[in-house]
């Protein structure tokens, strides 16, 4: 009876009643499911870090990187506790913020691991809200789309389908389990993320600034959290409008200042620069080869020396020029532009792992309703199911049996990103394809009466 | 991308895909073996050739003449075994320090955890003996390792004696630039577990062993000796190691090259090679040849002291002496003088074997199969799975979603769809574990309460588990939903599918043997699988019965049938062995089976009880 009651109301009532009301449902229907998918997400955490297996995960190039290894971590602390700054040799890179974090809680850090993925749930909550407008835009369209809108009632389930497929997701526990700080920085691009759909300019752009600093990569993420705003501001983005300017300008001074300020206070804290080339110039120039699910390792290894700055160049370049074409592509959809960039981070970036790869993954049932549209989900799925088994195998017969060789390993690794690639761009064409039918009406006519198909090209 | 992109031509390709997939699959099918069978044809194989460098251009003059020094040595060795009443630890250790080699003992213990039946010991204990000869012209950071089994009664004497007499020659030359490890190792496997546990400070088995006091470098090739008499007629190549790892195939091509430079009679799987590959009795013969390695590598189980080596990056072969009263006879000078042949070669070294090939099939000596034409025959068979799993997702359309997504993540309570097919999923998965472990510690209770003895109770209570398997209750899903949908069954057999794929492939990266046949046995019941098959077929084809028809087809390789009791009997023992061989030396081919394929197969068996 609830469902049917807010279904009549959405249709009838404000955005914001509507929100409100929502609000109201989500706390009561789903308070308990929640719960136990948070018991059971910690009980298996909380298993695993017992088990004899935290070891072995935790040694595993798919899940730590040395960005976010905790053995690091545990070095970079001796040292600081040494009083030896602890970017002095060639093994600590975390930023001073996280090793200042861990040097209080250190004793505590199985819950801070466990605890932070939990936060990222919290998003999950209000990407209902954005979703709302859909049904009440719904007579905007033509009539026979309705049934590409998604009934308030599906809406409720995505927060605990989003918070499922994260806290569940294997990889996220491989990620956690293995104490990869990746994690706290899934947990603060969640956080952003939460930020930003809630309205905050001012937070989100602290956490944004945040992120940056951790990663450098979220750096791309300013461009859909500024069409968001700009959107729910009701700004046009019009290069000639001054007040497209003046709240770009804004937020863009929210930004920057709060980075200069977190950078100033890291010198503080640490009393040099030393973490500049640490951390970012371990991310840009790729000295690490340690094979990872990423790109660059098996090229840098066999590339000539003198070629190195250019294609570090061509292939960071990649994480960060998709940014204009999809931003203008995709300027009246910021959320599902928030997406994209997360998902091209992960792919594109210098030393991703597993951790990575789950956080975009947390954001598919959000997108449920492309379900429809998409076309290589089978051999997506397929690839990604047998790229995440022959990943162990194929290294067990490369490091241990010595009788594979960093080929084999480099063909999976080839062919995951291939599978994440395929994936995203699979979302992206449905995406768009729903948008058209949105317009257009859902069964297609050609001008001579027979179905059209859509092609892209 | 054309084919991923334009929707027309998609659509044309997953109709044809679909409306011909039964043909194609038979096809497949077929190619596959056709394919596998065609690889023992010496026109489709490869010649060997030494890849590398170090040991292929050098020459070496074998100068050994002490053969028969060695045969009274074995004499005097029998005597002193008869003494002791096993490894004459104390005349070992002299005989080595007289000849000039630093020695050292490990004394090592380990309780079985059941009786091995076969080699009647459960409580063993005993002595690794190994003399070091330092390398005299270079920094020692590189090591070879020879190594003779003390085995129990009159064999193996004339191994130990050639491994002294080669000690003492190889004592008199100056060009070693790796250290050479003599070792005498007492209970074949066993001694060899615990001395290489020891020398590389691991302890996965959970053996009881002294530390080594000496060591050399990092051990760069091995060699294993067995010979058991004074005059031997052929030469026999064992490189089926742990988890059918092979060790690089240059090592077999160095003996080859030895045996045919000094004339000795060589063999490998026991066969001798034929010149007449355009004959039947050719074909036969080279396809006899490489059935028996697949077997033997498909077991899983070192087949000689060598194979325990090679899970420490060491490559390492058996060499064993065989005497079938033939004319043709070899001295053990010659067999000396092969042996000091091979180890020099060896210590030309610069770095590790690497340079040759590590996946191959054998049909011959000098011939070889390589991964990239033995790979294809398991492809073939491997994209009948995908292909049904194709067909089977463009039935069910939009539903199948929640069941791909519930293999990666096991516990979605999302949806009823997905609820069915967790249930057999998880069933199939508890009655795989219980497969693992149950055997091993419910053998006292059995005991306790059936006539039977402790090796005995372990392998009946395997057997048992997997028939309880079969009769479990397999019909959750009319609990669930009140009735067993087509849908149900086709989702559930999606997931297996993908799961047996994956698993199938993975198996065969690691060992291709394993993985090709149980491809060939599973993936045509698992491929036309529906409610309406005959459950005889399925059992018929399920991996138990894989294990004993592969029993029978060696037995009948190696030119000695049996009957059907007789050949039950083996199957037990097998298993025994199976279970022994993971819990001594961590071979994964049980767990494998348990774990993983048989919770599998049960899925496919649920489907036939589905209505």
């Amino acid at each position: 009876k609830t469902v049917c009651d807010l279904n009549l109301s959405s249709v009838l009532m404000n955005s914001n009643l509507v929100h409100r009301a929502d609000s109201f449902f989500l706390a009561t229907k789903m308070a308990a499911p929640l719960t136990l998918l948070l018991i059971v997400a910690v009980t298996i955490r909380a298993v695993l870090f017992r088990s004899s297996w935290a070891e072995l995960i935790s040694e595993r190039v798919e899940v730590v990187s040395p960005l976010n290894a905790w053995k690091r971590v545990v070095e970079g602390l001796a040292l600081l506790d040494l009083g030896v700054s602890p970017y002095s040799g060639d093994v600590f890179h975390e930023t001073p913020f996280m090793i200042y974090l861990f040097h209080f809680v250190v004793d505590y850090a199985e819950i801070v691991f466990m605890v932070s993925p939990d936060l990222v749930f919290c998003l999950s909550r209000f990407l209902t809200s954005l979703k709302q407008k859909y049904a009440l835009e719904s007579d905007r369209y033509p009539a026979d789309c309705l049934e590409l809108l998604r009934s308030p009632k599906e809406m409720f389930y995505i927060p605990l389908k989003v918070a499922m497929f994260y806290l569940l997701n294997p990889f996220t526990i491989l990620s956690c389990v293995a104490k990869s700080t990746c994690g706290l920085n899934n947990a603060i691009i969640a956080l952003f993320i939460l930020c930003t759909l809630k309205g905050s300019a001012l937070l989100s752009g602290i956490l944004l600034a945040l992120a940056t600093y951790q990663s450098i990569y979220p750096l791309t993420l300013f461009a859909p959290a500024l069409l968001f705003f700009l959107q729910r501001l009701y700004i046009p983005v019009n290069l000639r409008r001054s007040s497209f300017w003046f709240f770009t300008l804004q937020y863009a001074f929210i930004y920057v200042g709060s980075l200069v300020v977190i950078t100033g206070l890291s010198f503080f804290l640490l009393g040099s620069w030393d973490f500049i080339p640490s951390v970012y110039g371990f991310i840009f120039s790729v000295p690490d080869l340690t094979p990872n699910i990423g790109l660059f390792w098996y090229f840098f290894a066999e590339m000539f020396e003198h070629f190195r700055l250019f294609f570090i160049c061509v292939f960071q370049i990649n994480v960060f020029f998709y940014t204009i074409p999809l931003s203008i592509k995709l300027k009246e959809h910021p959320v599902f532009l928030i997406f994209m960039q997360i998902a091209i981070i992960s792919i594109f970036k210098s030393y991703p792992t597993v951790g990575d790869v789950a956080l975009y993954m947390a954001f598919l049932p959000a997108w449920s309703h492309l379900y429809r549209f998409l076309r290589n989900i089978f051999l997506v799925s397929c690839v990604l199911l047998a790229c995440s088994a022959l990943f162990p195998v194929l290294w067990h017969l490369w490091i241990y049996a010595g009788s594979a060789n960093s080929n084999f390993y480099y063909a999976i690794t080839l062919l995951f990103n291939f599978g994440q690639i395929l994936l995203v761009s699979d979302y992206f064409y449905a995406y768009l394809r729903r948008e058209h039918h949105l317009t257009h009406g859902l069964y297609l006519k050609k001008k001579d009466g027979t179905e059209a198909t859509l092609v892209l090209k | 991308m054309g084919l991923l992109s334009d929707p027309n031509r998609r659509k044309a390709l997953t109709g044809l895909l679909t409306r011909l997939n039964t043909p194609i699959c038979i096809v497949c099918y077929l190619a596959g073996i056709v394919w596998f069978m065609g690889l023992a044809f010496e026109p489709f194989t490869l010649r060997t050739y030494m890849s590398e460098n170090a040991m292929g251009s050098t020459m070496v003059e074998e100068r050994f003449s002490s053969g028969e020094r060695a045969l009274s040595l074995a004499k005097e060795f029998d005597a002193h075994k008869r003494k002791a009443g096993g490894m004459p630890v104390e005349w070992l250790v002299k005989a080595m320090q007289s000849r000039g080699l630093e020695v050292f003992t490990q004394s090592f213990s380990r309780k079985l955890p059941f009786p091995d039946e076969n080699k009647e010991r459960y409580m063993v204990r005993g002595t690794n003996v190994y003399g070091i000869l330092r390398a005299p012209r270079a920094p020692r950071t590189e090591a070879l390792v020879i190594t003779a089994p003390c085995s129990p009664g009159n064999t193996n004497n004339q191994a130990v004696a050639l491994l002294l007499a080669l000690a003492q020659y190889f004592r008199n030359q100056i060009y070693w630039a790796k250290d050479i490890i003599f070792l005498v190792n007492e209970h074949d496997l066993i001694g060899t577990q615990a001395w290489l546990e020891g020398y590389h400070h691991t302890n996965i088995t959970e053996y009881i062993s002294g530390s080594l006091r000496g060591r050399a470098g990092s051990i760069q090739a091995a060699l294993s000796l067995e010979l058991s008499s004074d005059v031997i007629t052929s030469l026999d190549l064992v490189l089926e190691g742990l988890n059918g790892q092979l060790p690089n195939l240059d090592l077999a091509n160095l003996f080859y090259a030895f045996c045919q430079k000094l004339g000795v009679l060589c063999t490998i799987q026991g066969k001798l090679q034929r010149n007449d590959w355009d004959t039947a009795e050719g074909y036969t013969h080279a396809a006899q040849t490489m059935m028996l390695m697949v077997l033997k590598q498909a077991c899983g189980r070192s087949w000689g002291d060598h194979g325990l080596f090679l899970r420490y990056h060491i490559e390492a072969a058996s060499v064993r002496g065989i005497n079938s009263f033939r004319h043709y006879k070899t001295d053990a000078t010659t067999i000396g003088r092969l042996l000091e042949g091979m180890v020099r070669k060896l210590n030309n070294l610069l770095e590790r074997l690497h340079q040759s090939y590590f996946f191959y099939l054998l049909p011959s000596l000098s011939r070889f199969v390589s991964i990239g034409y033995y790979m294809p025959a398991f492809g073939l068979l491997a994209v009948i799975l995908l292909l049904r799993a194709l067909d089977l997702w463009v039935h069910l359309g939009a539903p199948a979603l929640a069941a791909v997504d519930g293999v990666t993540e096991a516990e979605q309570p999302s949806s009823p769809g997905v609820l069915t097919v967790l249930t057999p999923v998880v069933i199939s998965h508890l009655t795989g574990v219980a497969l693992y472990l149950l055997p091993v510690h419910l053998q006292e209770m059995a005991v306790e309460h059936f006539p039977v003895s402790e090796t005995e109770a372990v392998v009946l209570t395997a057997i048992a588990i997997y028939t309880a398997g079969l009769a479990l209750p397999h019909n959750t899903q009319r609990l669930l939903s009140g009735e067993g949908t087509e849908q149900g069954w086709k989702v559930l057999k999606l997931t297996a599918l993908l799961y047996l794929a994956v698993l199938l492939g993975c198996t065969a990266l690691i060992n291709f043997s394993l993985g090709f046949i149980l491809a060939v046995t599973l993936v045509p019941i698992t491929a036309s699988i529906t409610p309406a098959l005959y459950a005889v077929v399925m059992v018929l084809l399920s991996p138990a019965f894989t294990i004993l028809y592969c029993v029978f087809i060696y037995q009948e390789l190696i030119e000695a049938p049996v009957s059907v009791s007789e050949g039950w009997m083996l199957f037990l023992s097998v298993i025994s062995q199976g279970i022994l061989d993971h819990a001594l030396y961590g071979s994964l081919v049980y767990p494998l089976l348990a774990l993983f394929i048989y919770p599998c197969w049960l899925m496919f068996w649920n489907i036939l009880f589905w209505n």
